[in-house]
């Protein structure tokens, strides 16, 4: 399957930016743990994986934690 | 409910500060750090955007200044799922976008609706040396973009997947949110491949 095939398909699963924007501390801060956040929440994994401007904001967010 | 992690120390002392009678010297110390955070965002976001130097800093400054009041305005709503910096840095990274959603209209080369398909290949990496397996889908989709999305769905296809316009951007310039504007493409995406299904362009069972 190419690039352009795995941008049309959608999953029911996806909660959208704003559901993800809401939990992305909880995500981030369970991928810093060294939890899979992915299991608690499949709805956001699927939509990072969709969304660039939501995943780019994880990154950052992940950099962020970094800051003393 | 306030609920912290068990031996969430850091995240205690942050809201004993905070709600204390030395809460403002707490604030300012609070915003010294979302300014470091936005600095380091706006450093690794800005190149892509073209922003450096002054405008990076004064950037990183208004992010940092808008996510502390953020901060102060939704602190009460702090139910302890994350560490309490983790929560407010998600602020600043929020406010970080939405500023370069703005900035990108300042770019020349910032244009809505061009519609220009001879971008797409390169969008979504299609070899070229392999044209004669693509060029028939790629024909489809244009049909199927005419053919079944409205004219909202239309424009934000255009805009996000040909022109190639940052969500937060054309947010902003529809006067928009992001979500709003991921649930329309979300909705043509999905209406777009059920199209493609239809005609025989694309298997309805393939594997995720």
């Amino acid at each position: 399957m190419n690039q352009l095939e795995r941008f049309l398909r959608t999953d029911p699963r996806d909660p959208g930016c704003g559901e993800t924007m809401r939990l992305l501390h909880v995500y981030a801060d369970a991928l810093l743990a060294g939890e899979r956040p992915e299991l608690r929440h499949p709805g956001l994994a699927v939509h990072l994986l969709a969304c660039s401007p939501c995943a780019d904001e994880l990154e950052g967010l992940l950099a962020a934690a970094l800051v003393r | 409910m306030l609920e912290l992690a068990p031996g969430d120390q850091e995240s205690a002392q942050w809201l004993r500060e905070l709600r204390g009678p030395g809460r403002e010297a707490a604030y300012e110390r609070l915003h010294r750090l979302l300014l470091r955070v936005a600095r380091g965002e706006l450093r690794r976001r800005g190149p892509r955007a073209g922003i450096d130097g002054p405008e990076l800093d004064d950037l990183a400054h208004q992010a940092a200044a808008d996510a502390l009041v953020a901060v102060r305005r939704k602190l009460p709503g702090f139910r302890g799922e994350s560490r309490f910096t983790t929560w407010a840095y998600k602020f600043v990274v929020f406010e970080v976008s939405t500023k370069l959603g703005r900035h990108f209209w300042r770019a020349p080369r910032a244009r809505l609706d061009a519609e220009d398909w001879s971008r797409l290949p390169d969008r979504f990496g299609l070899d070229p040396a392999r044209e004669r397996e693509w060029r028939e889908l790629v024909a489809a989709l244009r049909d199927a973009v005419d053919e079944v999305l409205s004219e909202r769905q239309r424009r934000v296809f255009v805009a996000i997947v040909l022109d190639e316009v940052p969500a937060d951007a054309l947010a902003e310039r529809l006067g928009s949110s992001r979500n709003a504007i991921y649930k329309t493409l979300y909705d043509a995406r999905a209406k777009l491949r059920a199209q493609l299904v239809a005609t025989g362009h694309l298997d309805a069972d393939e594997p995720a």
